[in-house]
This record gives C-alpha cells, structure tokens and sequence, in this order.
C-alpha cells in the first residue's frame, strides 16, 4: 500500500488543529458567595474587627476611612490580622483549636470590600487579588514556621488546617454610594 | 578498492529516507488534537479580561458556567450601544435572564457534580460594579455561590496603579 499521501493527510489535519485550537486555560479568582437571605440584619460587628476597604467611582481606595494606595492593601491586611503586639484598634484574637493544628489564637477580624456601582471592575479586581495575596502569604508564612513548608508542599489535611486558621474573611457587601 | 575510486571525491549523500515523515506527523496530530478545545461559544461581546497574580486555575471545564459582561461587538453596537451588556450561551441577556439560565444549567449536570457547578464571571475589566453587583445578587439568588472571577495572569508585578 502506498503510504507516501499520509504525511500529506497528517499535515493537513494539523494544520487544521492548528488553526482551531485555543490553548487558553481558564483561569481566576475562586470566590464563595454568602447565601442570599431576604432582608437580614447586617451582624454587629466589632469596630476593631473589621478591615474596610471602600472604591470609589473614579477607583480611589480607602482603608477604614483613610485614602490609600493599592500596594499598601496587602501590608495593610497583613498587619491586621497578624496584629502582633495586640494593639487595640486592630483585630481581635481568640483561642481556637484547629484540627491538625492544635490551639490557635485566631483573628477574628473581617475585610469588608464595598464598592459604589460606578466603580471599574478592573480596579476591583486589583483590590480582590492584592487581599487575596495577603491571605495566601500569611498562610505561607505560618505554614513555614509550623511545618517548615510552603503551602503548596503541604498535605492536603494540613492544607485545610492553615486555611482554618486563616480564612477567607472577606465580605463583598452590595454597592453603595460612596463619595 | 574503492578508496582508489577516481568518484570518490563527489561526496554522495544518501536521501533521507521519509518514511518516519507520517509517524513524526501523527504525533503532532494527537498532541494537537489533545489540546485542543473548541470554542463553544461565539461571543457577541468583547470582554478584555482583568489580570491577576492569585488565581487558581479551572477545573473541570464540564462543571463551569459562563456568563460574559462587557460591551458589544461592533457588529452589534449599532443597535445596541457600548453599555456593558450580559451574554448568556449564545445570546445577549438582561439580569433576571440569569436565573433561569442557572436552573437551565444545573438540570444539564448530574445529581453529584451539581454541587461543584462553578460559575465562571467574564467581564471585561472596564465593566462598571454596578451590573457585576446585580448579577451577584441573582447568583446568590439562585444559590449558585460558587462563582470565580475570571481573570488573566499578570507576570510583572508594578501594573498596579
């Protein structure tokens, strides 16, 4: 049998694939939703606990009532939830024991993100990744001085305890106007 | 003895054989073939992704719903203007379209992947919050809460501001 068409077959189909693939992975920021309930009294909250970070419409960034500059979010946060001298007007902490873990003095503080409706999505999204690198670095560095490790070495139970420790606590509330 | 050959000094060099040429080929073919995803949605809008350095990437494609913002394509702004809009499947949609879209697309899953059902928010980064906020109150709505914010990766790090 003449197989001397096949690489010319071969490379046609190639070329074919070639031209319809898209390699893109899909990638991006995982979020969980709080489950909607009809009209919810917002908890009280603690002022201390709480890390406010406000977007303006002209993309302006505020934490708790003072202007600020995106790259300041993460230090800002990191501070924040460490708080490692109990200053009072930051957050929180309280004992907790965590599966894997043992006890753990847990912050219980709460990064509130509000937004107005004429805020760029692109700024919020600047927003959202710098808060979540705080976190993945904060659960980096406990993860290297419990375990000797970075988190992507970790097991996967030990995994789920850092994260334990230090949650997603972030609250996307409804727009607001903000000037 | 040939090294007396008076054509010993034209150096023949011998064809290189082909017939490794349709193996080498297919090879090509299913790495190709493999990799490729076909676009399964023909988008109406542009949506120019924002960048990120902290994401995860998608798993399980089968899982993820899409639902596209962002302005219109050209062919479409005449009627339509350069207000973001939402897509959803093929077709432009409002707001309480994503209900329905959602439930239509949770009967498509299995009993045990529906749990894991993640949607996926393409919009595109000049979106105001405004309509991303309104879809994230259908979501919540319609108790699909996994969600993730599509996003591009950022490879240099001073982009901000």
């Amino acid at each position: 049998m003449p197989s001397a068409s096949l690489a010319d077959i071969a490379f046609l189909l190639i070329i074919f694939f070639i031209v319809s693939t898209t390699m893109d992975v899909d990638t991006g920021i995982y979020r969980l939703l709080p489950q909607w309930v009809d009209n919810v009294e917002a908890p009280k909250i603690n002022k201390r606990n709480t890390f406010v970070v406000l977007i303006n419409k002209n993309n302006d960034i505020a934490i708790n009532g003072e202007i600020a500059q995106v790259a300041d979010i993460k230090d800002r946060l990191k501070e924040f939830i460490l708080n490692p001298t109990d200053k009072v007007y930051l957050s929180e902490k309280k004992e907790e024991v965590i599966e894997g873990i043992g006890p753990f003095m847990r912050s219980q503080g709460i990064v509130s993100l509000q937004n107005d409706r004429g805020t760029d999505y692109g700024a919020y999204m600047n927003v959202q990744n710098e808060l979540v690198k705080g976190i993945n670095e904060l659960r980096d560095e406990y993860a290297g001085q419990r375990f000797g490790m970075k988190m992507s070495k970790l097991s996967e139970a030990q995994q789920e305890a850092v994260k334990k420790a230090f949650p997603t606590a972030i609250s996307e509330a409804e727009p607001q106007e903000i000037k | 003895m040939s090294k007396f050959n008076p054509d010993s000094g034209k150096k023949t060099v011998p064809d290189i054989t082909t017939a490794s040429l349709p193996d080498i080929m297919f090879m090509l073919l299913f790495f190709f073939m493999v990799s490729t995803t076909l676009r399964q949605n023909e988008l109406k809008i542009t949506t120019s992704l924002p960048f990120a350095t902290e994401i995860t990437k998608l798993e399980k494609k089968s899982l993820v719903s899409y639902i596209y913002v962002g302005s219109p394509r050209k062919e479409y702004s005449a009627s339509l203007g350069t207000e973001s809009r939402i897509q959803l499947d093929d077709n432009f949609a409002v707001v309480s379209d994503i209900r329905a879209y959602i439930a239509g697309e949770w009967e498509k899953r299995d009993e045990v992947d529906r749990q894991k059902m993640t949607v996926s928010l393409k919009a595109d980064e000049k979106t105001k919050m405004g309509i991303i906020n309104e879809i994230k109150t259908e979501l919540r709505k319609a108790e699909a809460l996994k969600i993730n914010y599509s996003a591009k990766r950022r490879f240099v790090e001073s982009r901000n501001n």
